[in-house]
């Protein structure tokens, strides 16, 4: 489904290669987390992937189900199916949430030559979703993520990610900030969007979000690379030792 | 003094003038019309859901044809040219006099030539509370057209009046509106200056408040080759409210210039000055803004607020906010700003799937938003927000 190779990644205003060639991949119906220290390169991996400006790839490939996403405009990426809850998700006063979430809908259907969504379905659509999220009708009329607290912007970008339903999800520290009952409703929030057609790649700092979003394979990620795969126990290894105890197994 | 020796006396403006200093007045007073492309014939469609009385002029003079039947309860409309006795009638407290008392600090020759040379308008005399709004629609079907339209508007007290205007007008456009609101009343203002690319307006709206009063007037500009909108705001009756608020969107050879002064002459009043504008490829804008307080208008609640959204490294945005405050007792706020889009904000938009040009228009209709948000009727504010997306959406082809 995601097939990432070799890629090499650095910022376009300064000569900092952030990633030195990455190589994953993930199937469909597979969760897959990175782990990795501050600064290895996670959230810069899910940032080129969505294509967001300011990173320039000096190498290697990223193809989603036979789109070379990188050549792609970012909404391009997302009509193809690519989805990224952001870490910091931003705030935009003036436009509507409902309106937000239904235009994104109504342009992704028109570039796979859908019909649009009636304002009516829509309607309907997003009161179920909303309410297994725990979503009220107040946050559905506020601005986009305006006056929402940490854990209420989580929220709102894993409802956007089942009002859309992408193909592959990339879920960005979407862990961080938020308290015990806020991450397992977002855990179950995104299990219930696991299916056969649908993979997942988990970018954590811990291990806690995988109690409850339980992964396929890990990636361990240190300087731009993935440095060890396994399963998930390995989160578990890097909980008791931390990131040193694993690279000193690699090198 | 009559307003031809004013206009004598203060002469016409040009670079030197302070408050001329953005906006090159020459193509206003230039005894030769520059030409203006009529694009809509007959643009009708904004307010049509709205039940109202339609009062139309063709380049700037009455059309009886194209008009409703000018009777409306609580409403009474006489066209200027028909007024044969000026001297005796109600307007001639406000025919031209709170033009006359405009022109200090600042001369406004335009204005005093609007009061003496204008050719026809409506005195529209409001007794209780209308029953519906009042559309003053200004076709433009010559392309050399130079209208002059002056327009009066006495507001009894306690009596309400929404007044909507519509239209390019003609090639040049020279109107002035005098409103004299009297204790507790109430008027509303919604203007849609027209489509037509390359028109020239001149306009004044001249507002006199009496105690508890609100006048609240809003204009969306979308088009024009130069476009000056003066707005004199006099609070003189206590805890009177006045809100004047401006949404542009300019592309192109564009020149908009919002010049406003309210004076607060009597205790408790609240004023706001809300203008954004939008603009590109060579389009400018301009603001000037100023609150005077006099003395003894003690607690007045005072705020301005203008800001511009440049959508590229062409387009330009000229503020000139102003603060003079005679009372010690006072709350008065401003504030200006010039930005680009927000690069982050547009990243979300765009990895949902929504393309970099909607994604800019839905911000840019963001950023307009908090100047459309103070016409007060949902209806109408709804219908302005569609006329901008409208706009937008052709751009975008």
């Amino acid at each position: 489904m995601l097939e990432i190779k070799n890629l090499h990644a650095k910022l376009e205003e300064e000569d900092k290669v952030i990633l030195k060639g990455v190589d994953l991949t993930v199937g469909a119906g597979e969760v897959h987390a990175i782990m990795g220290p501050n600064g290895s390169g996670k959230s810069t991996l899910s940032y080129v992937l969505s294509g967001r400006d300011g990173y320039e790839v000096t190498e290697g490939s990223a193809v989603l189900s036979g789109h070379d996403v990188l050549e792609m405009e970012p909404e391009e990426r997302a009509a193809a199916g690519l989805f990224l809850a952001f870490q910091y998700p931003v705030e935009i006063p003036g436009v509507g949430n409902m309106t937000f979430l239904r235009t994104a809908m109504n342009a992704q259907r028109k570039v796979r030559e859908e019909e649009e969504i009636s304002a009516r379905d829509f309607l309907k659509l997003i009161r179920i979703k909303a309410d297994k999220l725990s979503i009220d009708a107040d946050m559905l009329k506020r601005p986009v993520n305006v006056g929402f607290s940490g854990g209420e912007k989580k929220r709102n970008e894993i409802l956007q990610m089942a009002i859309l339903e992408p193909r592959m999800c990339i879920l960005d520290e979407t862990d961080s900030g938020l308290d015990v009952d806020a991450m397992k409703l977002v855990a179950a929030g995104v299990n219930a969007l696991r299916d056969d057609g649908r993979g997942f790649l988990v970018i954590t700092h811990y291990q806690r979000l995988l109690n409850h979003l339980v992964p396929d394979v890990v990636h361990i990620m240190v300087d731009g690379r993935i440095v060890r795969v396994g399963g998930k126990e390995l989160a578990l290894e890097v909980e008791e030792n931390g990131y040193s105890g694993i690279l000193e197994g690699v090198s | 003094m009559d307003a031809r020796e004013r206009v004598l006396a203060l002469g016409l403006p040009g670079r030197r003038d302070e408050y001329w200093k953005y906006t090159r007045p020459e193509s206003l007073t230039d005894p030769e019309v520059a030409r203006a492309a009529v694009l809509v014939p007959y643009e009708a469609t904004l307010f049509d859901s709205v039940d109202r009385l339609r009062i139309v002029f063709i380049d700037g003079v009455f059309a009886p044809d194209l008009s409703d039947d000018l009777s409306l309860s609580g409403v009474h409309v006489e066209r200027l040219c028909e007024v044969s006795r000026m001297d005796i009638h109600w307007a001639s407290e406000l025919y031209g006099v709170l033009e006359a008392r405009s022109h200090s600090p600042i001369a406004r020759p335009l204005a005093a030539l609007n009061t003496a040379y204008a050719t026809d308008g409506v005195m529209i005399h409001v007794t209780e509370k209308a029953t519906k709004p009042v559309n003053l629609m200004y076709l433009h079907r010559s392309e050399t057209s130079d209208a002059i339209l002056h327009h009066c508007v006495k507001l009894e007290e306690g009596a309400d009046l929404t007044l909507l205007e519509t239209g390019p007008a003609a090639a040049r456009f020279n109107k002035s509106m005098e409103i004299d609101i009297a204790d507790g009343a109430a008027f509303h203002h919604v203007r849609a200056q027209g489509r037509d690319h390359e028109r020239r307006a001149m306009t004044h709206t001249f507002a006199r408040l009496g105690r508890e009063s609100v006048f609240k007037s809003f204009t969306v500009t979308v088009n024009g080759v130069l476009t000056r909108n003066e707005c004199v705001v006099e609070l003189v009756g206590p805890d009177a409210v006045a809100h004047v608020a401006g949404a542009v969107v300019g592309d192109g050879e564009f020149h908009h210039d919002d010049t406003v002064l309210v004076t607060h002459d009597a205790a408790g009043c609240r004023s706001r000055q809300v203008f954004k504008k939008v603009l590109r490829n060579g389009a400018t804008g301009v603001f000037q803004g100023k609150i005077l307080v006099r003395p003894g208008a003690q607690k007045t609640d005072g705020y301005q607020i203008s800001q511009s959204l440049l959508l590229d490294d062409d387009a330009q945005f000229y503020a000139k906010p102003e603060l003079e405050i005679y009372a010690d007792d006072v709350q008065c706020s401003h504030g200006s700003t010039s930005g680009a889009i927000d690069e982050e904000a547009l990243y979300y938009l765009r990895s949902r799937g929504i393309p970099r040009t909607e994604a800019q228009d839905m911000l840019v209709l963001a950023f307009l938003a908090e100047a459309i948000d103070e016409i007060e009727d949902g209806a109408l504010a709804r219908d302005i927000v569609a006329a901008v997306e409208a706009w937008l959406g052709r751009r975008r082809g």
